[in-house]
This record gives structure tokens, sequence and C-alpha cells, in this order.
């Protein structure tokens, strides 16, 4: 793995395939834009392993970080991106978006456009806070999460990592791919998005979880299978990513208690070996370990590639910065 | 008859759907009141309105209108909401109580008359609270506001959940014959979701409601009206099992009966796509097998009345996050067009459409507008039927800009409204 990977055999090589002013979700983001993005993120992989973690790329780029929600490695992994290609990066956290009293969301934004910055990055509790936003103002935005809409660099960074490991399994490419999605995919951007990312590069996904904690009419809105049985549901698969559960949703009667939800979603060793041999198990963090994943399977690093996606993420958020700050990288 | 106060309304397509009429005829009104349909003699001074090539139809009433004032002016006042009903030939407007103070007391009720005939240019009729503040605990007093002008009670907006609370409503308006409206949704079932749940909720990832929110609703309070006689109105209706429901009470004979919003009838949820606020109402817009049992429940009669709920809303309650945005869509200047889209496409003849937004919510509010008798208020909506435009929010005569219908293509265009004889409206003018 590293810089020299190639690209060409998940695709023709196409590396200026990137035309977007936005990155709002991975909705209509085609084979060959992902491909462009993994590429350009592999180049950038050297930079985090040098001595000195820097590049003059993005020198005089100024990047926001605007986030209505709480987030250490989102947020650590977009400044350090940005830091690394030397941007000028601000941080900026909101306490409250414009459901309580104060600044709406887009005055806010018209304030931050005004100091004319590069790229804002946005994180909102809100599902579709930032096309509300790219609609309205003339700020170039990346979504860094929204409600549970989309959290497109998480896909992006997911779909490195597995790329990654696609020679251990044996394959050349996405196509026929096994990936199961388990858990509250419900209140999920992550689910989300990573499903319409994975299909678009010709993986079959699964959405695994109890019927409330899977959105409606899931099949026909994502293409994707739906298990409510655990066992059956990573039956084989080559790909096995947990989602985060919120201790709360037992408040609103989607599951009876943890006890109750580890033991029949909870990724344990026994049930992993119902996977492929060669299944790697991720997660976007932070995890609960006891609630959707054992810590026998988090921490075994033959399997788990958690600490890869991290890595990986910090790549994908240089790749995708600097995508959107240089105009003259676009095609 | 007296010099100045004579009008003719000469050589239009009179559709009354009261009186089964629908040929080209004169109407004569005298001192605002319709005199003769047909071909009258006319007096030598009577001022002369030529309607050839028009439609000339009773002043459209809409049993579902907000109105903002008292309390919510930056929204909307009853001058503008009633400018607005005027220009979309909407003559009578049934005007509901969710404002500041809350309509469920006589005095409010007299207010809201009173600023109606200082700057109000259509009818206005209050209905008033089911129960105090809206909040679903304590009945407002029917007597008295019936008294003071009300016509029908509903807490819109807000549903009456309280299965104990809505059984006393029933029950205490039937002897009355007063008119229960319901805003049927299951708050438990709404529980924070901000569209219907279905295909486009998933997608977007915003918190679905399930159409059996309002379909359980409608199924309890139908066992109520059976328990308790008390005439009962489904408003805005969007489900296709609570259309299934009030036909199934119709077809026992109960006072049951419903209403359709032109957004909920020619709309589905796919106008949300885009997180746009303004297909953002409540109840939300359902998938195309809900509006497709709309257009049946149409076709087949079970539907008593097409109403707007014209909700006006300043920019700011609008321009947000798709969750924190306020429910609702302007509806009156958009409502004959629409609405004529189901005669173009089949699904009513015109005068059955008119019937929907004339006579029959005249009926169910027990208000002599709507017809075209003699002895009735001359209002009437003069439109041509063909004219074909293009929706311009920006030019709409009320205050608010919140519809999802901006740039769709129509026919059926207003030319003239007259309240009483008097003409409110004429196209521009």
């Amino acid at each position: 793995m590293g810089a020299g990977i190639s690209y060409s055999r998940v695709g023709t090589m196409k590396s200026n395939l990137w035309n977007r002013k936005h990155l709002l979700s991975m909705r209509d983001i085609g084979r060959g834009e992902i491909l462009s993005i993994l590429e350009t993120a592999a180049s950038f992989r050297e930079v985090n392993h040098r001595d000195i973690k820097k590049v003059p790329t993005l020198r005089g780029k100024t990047i926001i970080n605007l986030f209505y929600e709480n987030s250490t490695r989102t947020r650590t992994s977009f400044e350090l991106a940005g830091k690394r290609m030397s941007a000028d990066v601000i941080n900026m956290s909101v306490a409250s978006s414009s459901v309580k009293k104060g600044e709406t969301l887009i005055d806010t934004l018209a304030t931050l456009q005004a100091m004319n910055p590069d790229v804002v990055v946005v994180r909102h509790s809100e599902s579709g806070a930032q096309e509300f936003l790219a609609r309205n103002l003339n700020a170039a935005i990346i979504n860094a999460g929204d409600g549970r809409h989309a959290h497109p660099t998480q896909a992006l960074l997911d779909i490195l990592t597995i790329h990654d490991h696609l020679p251990i399994m044996g394959r050349e490419d996405f196509q026929g791919l096994k990936v199961a999605i388990c858990g509250d995919v419900l209140h999920s951007r992550v689910a989300r998005s990573n499903a319409q990312g994975l299909a678009t590069m010709g993986a079959e996904v699964r959405f695994v979880g109890p019927p409330t904690l899977i959105p409606a009419k899931v099949e026909e809105a994502f293409n994707v299978k739906v298990y409510h049985q655990m066992d059956e549901g990573i039956q084989g698969v080559d790909v096995v990513m947990m989602l985060r559960l919120q201790q709360e949703r037992m408040a609103k009667a989607y599951i009876p208690s943890i006890r109750e939800y580890f033991h029949y979603w909870g990724l344990t060793r026994k049930r992993l070996a119902l996977a492929a041999d060669t299944a790697i198990v991720m997660h976007p963090g932070p995890m609960n370990r006891g609630v959707e994943i054992a810590s026998e399977v988090a921490d075994d690093l033959e399997r788990s590639v958690i600490l890869e996606q991290v890595a990986n993420g910090l790549a994908i958020r240089m790749a995708v910065l600097y995508r959107l700050c240089t105009p003259q990288s676009r095609s | 008859m007296e010099m100045g106060q004579c009008l003719l309304i000469k050589g239009g397509r009179v559709v009354d759907p009261a009186n089964n009429l629908d040929e080209t005829a004169d109407v004569l009104i005298a001192d605002g009141v319709i005199v003769q349909v047909g071909r009258p003699e006319v007096p030598g001074n009577c001022r002369i309105i030529h309607a050839d090539g028009l439609v000339v139809a009773p002043g459209l009433v809409d049993m579902h209108v907000h109105l903002r004032e008292p309390g919510y002016e930056y929204k909307g006042t009853i001058a503008s909401g009633t400018r607005s009903a005027a220009a979309g030939g909407v003559t009578s407007v049934a005007a509901m109580p969710n404002t500041r103070p809350v309509t469920d007391d006589p005095s409010v009720v007299g207010h809201v008359l009173d600023k109606a005939r200082v700057g109000g240019v259509v009818n206005v009729y209050p209905i008033g609270a089911i129960t105090k503040g809206l909040l679903g605990v304590e009945l407002s007093e029917f007597g008295l506001m019936l008294e003071a002008g009300c016509v029908a009670f509903s807490d819109d907006g807000a549903t009456v959940a309280d299965t104990g609370v809505m059984r006393r409503a029933l029950e205490y308006a039937r002897g009355f014959g007063a008119l229960i409206i319901q805003h049927a949704e299951d708050p438990s079932l709404v529980s924070g979701g901000c569209m219907n749940e279905g295909v486009t909720s998933s997608r977007l990832g915003l918190p679905g409601i399930p159409v059996e929110s309002e379909s359980i609703m409608v199924d309890r309070d139908i066992r109520l009206v059976q328990l308790t006689g008390g005439r009962y109105h489904v408003a805005h209706l969007s489900a296709a099992g609570a259309l299934e429901a009030v036909a199934g009470a119709q077809a026992k004979g109960l006072p049951v009966t419903c209403e359709v919003a032109p957004h909920h009838f020619s709309l589905t949820d796919e106008a949300v796509n885009g997180y746009d606020t303004y297909a953002k109402m409540a109840p939300p817009l359902r998938s195309e097998h809900d509006r497709n049992a709309l257009l049946e429940g149409l076709a087949r009669g079970i539907v008593s009345a097409i109403a707007t709920d014209h909700a006006p809303h300043d920019e700011e309650s609008k321009k947000v996050e798709f969750c924190c945005a306020a429910n609702g869509v302007v509806g009156l200047e958009t409502l004959l067009p629409i609405s004529l889209e189901l005669v173009s496409g089949g699904v009513v003849t015109l005068s059955q459409c008119l019937a929907l937004m004339t006579c029959k919510p005249a009926r169910l509010l027990g208000i002599n507008r709507g017809v075209l008798t003699p002895g009735f208020p001359a209002d009437l909506v003069l439109f041509d039927m063909m004219e074909a435009w293009q929706i311009d929010s920006g030019k709409f005569h009320g205050s608010a800009r919140n519809t999802p219908f901006n740039g769709r293509k129509v026919r059926g265009r207003v030319k003239k409204t007259l309240v009483a004889g008097k003409i409110v409206f004429e196209e521009g003018q």
C-alpha cells in the first residue's frame, strides 16, 4: 500500500475527472470521479509519513471548519489535512443551529463567506443543511456530515480502505464485492453515503439491523438488500461495516436494551466467522465497545481496519480539499 | 330598480352547480343580490360587464384558510389574505383559529369579523377552536362562539389527540348542529417527522411521518362519530387509508365529510427533493398511491370540498434548514388553475369541480354563498378557462410567496371577482 498504488486496475485512469464546486453527497458522484479522488488521496498519503509533514500545495488558501455538531475525529482530520497542505485553517464550533435562538445558519455562513474563504467544511445536525447553504450562497462547501443524510468524505475514505484490501480478498475490483452495513442504519449518514458510493463502484450492499432501525422502503431508495438477522446478513460478506448505536435509542422505543441489541446485532468473533475468511471489519467511530462491537473483534488487527480508516480519512480529506481549493486542478 | 346599483354580466358561460346550470346566460344583479340568471329584461341604465368567452361561476368558497391575524401579522393579515383570495376568485374564506390569541372566545371572533369588515375584501367566516388555546384539554364555548359568528370548530395545526376530549367535542357540538373539523395526525406517530415516510425521506435522511398517522386518527374519529352522532369533517385529507375510511363511514350514513388540498392531489413527496421548504406542510405531501386515491375520491364524490389550507409565512420561517422550517404553503391564488387540472385530466367535470369549491363547502359551513340563486348575495368569479399562464409567486397579490407551484404552467385565469355585486379584483388592475 502507499503512494505507488495503481488505480488503473479498478477502472480507467481519469485523474482529472473531478469538476465540482461542492462535495455535498455521494448521490450523483460517478465512478470516474471517485477513482479520481482515490488517486489524488493516494498521492498525498506519502506526505503523512514524512518526517516533515507539510507540503506547500495550498499555501495562501483559507479553509473554515464550521461545525454545528460535536466532532473530534472529523474536525481534526479536516484541520490536519488543510494544515499539512499549508492552508490557513480556522475552526468554528457553533453550539446551536437555527432551531434554537440566535443567528440563522445562512447569516453565519454569509458572514464567513464575506471573508472569502476558499472552502467551508460544514457539519450540521439537520439533513440538507449544506445543500440549503450551497443553493443560497457562493462559498464552496464540503459536507462533513448532515443529520442522517450524507457524509461523503467518510464514504470515500471507506472506499479507499476497502480498495486497499481488494488484493487480499483476491479481487480485482469492487464488482460483486459484498458489503454488510450493520446496526442503526436509520440514523446513519455513513450508511447512506456508503450505500450510494459502494453501489456506484459495483459492490453489493446489504443493510443489516432490527426493523426499527432500518429506514422505510430502503431497498427502493438505495438498491440494497435488507437483513434483520445478523447471522444471515453477514454470511459470506467481504466487508462488515459496523455503525455506532447511540445509547439513547432506547428512549424512543427503537430497541429494548443494549444487552438484547448486542446479543442479536453485536459483532463478535463467533459471528464474524460467518463472513468470508478474508473479510475486514470497519467502523466509522467512535466505537461503543460491547454495544455494537466486541473488543475481541475491534482489537483484532488481522480483521479490523478501523485505524487504517482514520489514516485514510486524512488522505481523502487532503485530496478533496485540494480539488475544491484549486479550481485549476479540476478538469 | 334604482340606477347605478344594477349590473348585468352578459354573454358568459354560466356554471352554477347548485342549480344544475351550465349554459350561456346573463346574470342580473341589483343591490348586490342575484336577481335573475338567463335572459333577463334589463333596465336601460344597467351597467354591463361583457363575459363572452368567460366562465361565470359563483365566487369560490375556501373553507380552510389561515389569515394569521391577530398575532402573526408579519406572516399575513386579514387584508392581505383576502386580497389574495379575491385575486384567486375566492369570495368567501373560513379562517382557522390558530392565531394569537387563539379564536377560542366570542370576543376574538368579534375582533376577526370587525377587522374583516374594515380591511377585508371578501367574506370572512371565523372557525372557532375546539379546545381552549388549542391545548386539547377543555372545550371552547361553542354556543357563544356560534352566536358571535363562527361557522365550525377546529384545532387545526394541532390534532385533538385525546380520545375522551374528542368524544365530548363531537357530542357537545351535536347539540348545536356544529361541524367539528379535525386536523387528523396522530402526534405520537408524527413524532419529529418533517415529511412523508417513504423512499424520498429515506434518501434525504429526513425523519418520516407514516401515512398511517392520519388514517389511524380518522379511523378512531369515525368510531367516535358512531358513538356520538356529531358532524365530523376531515381537514386536508391526504392518505389513501383515510379516504377509504371516510367512504366507508359515508356508506353507513354517518355524518362524515372531508376536504382535500390542491397540493395533495397534484404533488407527491418527491417535490421535497432538494430540501425545498416550500414543499413542507402538515400533513405532508404523500406518495403517488395516495395522490391517486385522492383523485379517485374526488371522482367518486367522497370528497366534499377542495380547500387550500392557505398558510402564508414570512420568508425567515422558510429560509432555514428543512426540519426547522415552518409548515404550510399559500394556495388561494393557485386554487382555481390547479383544480382545473382535474377537469382537463378527466377526473371531474367543470360543474363538479366548481361544486367542490362553491356550493358544497358553503353547505357544510351553513353559509348562504356559493350559488347563483336569485335572492342570494352576488358573489361571482369570471375566468377564462383556457388561458395558459405560468404561476409567478413574485406577482401574487398577498404578502407571502411560499408556494410549491412557482413556475408551473397552468390554464385558467381569473378575470374578475365580485363580492355582493362589487368588483373586488380585476385582472391587470
